[in-house]
Parts: structure tokens; sequence; C-alpha cells
């Protein structure tokens, strides 16, 4: 297991007033994301456990990017990773943003 | 929080949490133990496997039709649905919870088990075992202080190994077609026995054996639903509204001589359909291949007597 995180500056704090969202599941090739509003500004946290060593790169490359599109200021993303592609994390991640904005 | 469902979904293709979304009144869900805590499995990590913030497991309390009840749902998709130190653990608190009135004037009176199971998680070895014998324990003394115990079975893993024990340890049994319940499964049985005795890559022969239909057809499952959120919610909702039957040594006495008596009919069986066959069935060779419809029509007209459990 590795485990990785990311501490980044969004534009703006994700919207909303959902104040915690868990979506996905830990399975081969799939992972669960659980979201909850910190007390940080537009600061995003993610923390990353994942069963696949040596993507560290991967990661930081998909948080930067989806940091940038949806913009989830103040909100930590914790992910229990079962070796899901980058596609699927990103899906995740921004499913995840999208649950807690609309989650009252 | 979080799953939202149309009731209509499927129960089999929804998560553990879109299951208690749907089933429960809308909006009256409240997650004991829940993500946040990350109350997750001990064991997992020496193996070098991901663990689960709720270590595939969600326990809380909602209502049903208005009255209050304690849920606990199983992701199959998570380690097989197992039952490890964790996940057995909070499923055990819940039972124990209901046995104790916890919760005042408003306590539930009726516990939901949404099992989606191979059964122990093999990597937490004892520490599953004694969780599925802890549940165990806790249904039988649940139902003795008058708590109804439903178990809700139609997900992709089934209800396996100490799962199918755990099924039949309830009060109440609702099964879909995908609902299998069974304690070796498929693969084990060819494993010990041969490939004769049983062909565990032949689907249509593991559903035939193993699926809901049959399950509900020799009595291992009080209801037969289809496969919808809305169906099981229904299902549960009117079983939820009966009287539990005192769980005493008489109920007991006549589980056994019921089960004795099916063992006697069925026992030299060598495939379902000559189960079916001896039910009257007018077309037993069809019983697999049956709409839904079909057959949730044909189960309301045949519908074996359980009173036993």
């Amino acid at each position: 297991m590795e485990t990785l995180s990311f501490s980044l500056r969004a534009e703006r704090v994700l919207r909303g007033t959902g104040r915690q969202a868990i979506v996905g599941v830990v399975a081969s090739g799939n992972l669960e994301v659980l979201a909850e509003r910190i007390e940080d500004g537009t600061g995003c946290r993610v923390e990353v456990s994942t069963a696949a060593e040596g993507f560290g790169d991967v990661w930081k490359a998909v948080v930067g990017d989806f940091v940038e599109r949806v913009s989830p200021g103040g909100v930590c993303f914790s992910i229990n990773d079962g070796g899901a592609r980058p596609d699927t994390v990103m899906l995740r991640l921004m499913q995840a943003a999208r649950v807690l904005e609309s989650a009252s | 929080m979080s799953a939202r469902v149309p009731e209509r979904g499927s129960w089999l293709e929804a998560s553990a949490r879109a299951r208690v979304a749907g089933l429960l009144d809308a909006n009256s869900f409240t997650e004991f133990l829940g993500p946040e805590q990350r109350e997750m499995s001990p064991h997992l990590s020496l193996f070098d496997l991901p663990r689960a913030f709720d270590d595939g497991v969600v326990v809380g309390r909602g209502k049903l039709g208005g009255r209050p009840v304690f849920v606990a749902a199983q992701d199959g998709r998570f380690m097989g649905g197992t039952f490890g130190e964790i996940s057995g653990s909070k499923i055990v608190g819940l039972l124990r919870a209901a046995r104790d009135g916890a919760a005042g004037d408003d306590a539930p009176r009726t516990v939901l088990l949404l099992l989606d199971t191979g059964g122990v998680r093999l990597q937490e070895a004892n520490a599953g075992e004694l969780a599925v014998s802890e549940i165990i324990r806790a249904i039988a003394e649940a139902r003795r202080a008058g708590i109804t115990v439903i178990a809700l079975v139609g997900g992709k893993a089934g209800a396996f190994g100490g799962g199918g024990i755990i099924t039949a340890c309830c009060s109440r049994i609702v099964v879909s077609r995908h609902g299998r319940i069974s304690v070796s499964g498929p693969e084990v049985i060819e494993t010990n026995q041969g490939i004769e005795e049983f062909d565990s890559k032949d689907r249509a022969l593991v559903w035939r054996i193993t699926g809901g239909r049959t399950r509900w057809l020799t009595g291992g499952a009080d209801r037969y639903v289809a496969d919808e959120i809305r169906a099981f919610r229904e299902a549960a909702m009117a079983l939820g509204a009966e009287d539990a039957a005192p769980f005493d040594l008489f109920r007991l006495q006549a589980e056994q001589s019921r089960l004795e008596q099916r063992l006697q009919v069925d026992g030299d069986s060598r495939d379902a359909t000559q189960i079916w066959t001896r039910r009257g069935l007018d077309e037993p060779e069809r019983v697999g291949d049956m709409t839904e419809h079909d057959f949730v029509v044909l189960a309301d007209r045949e519908a074996p007597n359980h009173d036993a459990r």
C-alpha cells in the first residue's frame, strides 16, 4: 500500500451546504471517495491510500486537473483506491464534489 | 448522506447505501459509525489490501412506512461483502441495541439485514468466524426479546457461508431471483466433491439450485420479489408490520420437523427441476426461464406454508 497527500489551492470554495459525501466502492479497478468540508478557505486536500504503488506522478496530474476544473475549495477528499484507472479516479472525484454540492 | 436512487431501481445493481436510501422512508436514515469515523479493518493492511471507510457495512436507524427500524447493509463489491472484525461488530452492535430496546420510547422492533456476502473474510479468519457466531447469537437474543429480524437477499454476492446460516436464523427472509442463498459456494462444493457432484461453471445449474426461485419454492424464503428496490421495500413493510412470532422451543421443534420433512421429500433430488416437478408445477423445466411477472403470479398462487419459521 502507498499513501499520498496533496494540498492545493482552488480558485473558489465549493458551492452548496452538504457537509460530507461518499461515492464509489473499494473494488478492483474502482475506488471510494469521502468528501468532507474543512475550514481552510479555498484550500483543498486529497489524501490517497492506494493498492497500486509507484503512480504518484499520475495521481498528482489527475488531482491537479480535477482541482483546476472543479475548484473544490474548502474540501478534503479521502480516497481508498483498489487500483482504479486515472479516468475512473477523475470521474469519482467529480461525482463526490457534485454530491457534496447538492447534498443538504 | 449522498446515495439517491429511484425506488424502481434494481436492487442487484444498487450500492449498499442506495439500497438503504430506497428501502426506507425518504430522508429518514441516520447512520451509526459512518465512513467519517474511519472505523476500518485492522487486518487488511497486513495483507497489503485496501480498506474501506465503513468496512463494507452501513448500519443505522430510520423509518419504514412510518415505523422505526434498525438497518444493516453489506456491500458485496467490497471484499465480497465479507464478515470481518469491524463489519461483523457493527451488525452485532445493532442487533444488541435492538434486543435492549435502545433508543428509548421510539425503539425499533424490527431489524432489516440487507445481506450481500460470500461469508467470512478469509484474511480475518478467526475474527470473521467469531463475527458470524456472534451475529447468530445476537439474532437469537433479539428474536427472544420479541424483535423481528428480516433478511433481504438480492445482491451480487448472494448470501453464502456464514451469511447463508445467518439468513436461515432470521425471523423472515425476502429473496429475489438473484439472491442466491447457500452455505458452501459452488466452487467449494466442486473442489471438495468433484465436478460430477456440482459443476460450478454451469451458471444455469448454480442459479437453479441456489437461486431465489428454488429457495422460495422449498421454503428457504418467505417472500419472493422482483429485482426492484421498491419490491423489497413493500415486502419488508408487510413483514415488519406483522407481530413477531414467539421464538421458543416449540417454534424450533416445528422448524426442525419441517426441515426433516423437506429432506425426506426432496433428499434424493439431483437437480432443482426434480423438486419443481414434485411441487406439481405445470411446466417445471420452465421455472428458470419464466419472466419475473409470471413467476411472481405463480408464487402468489402456490404460496407454500412457512409458518414453522
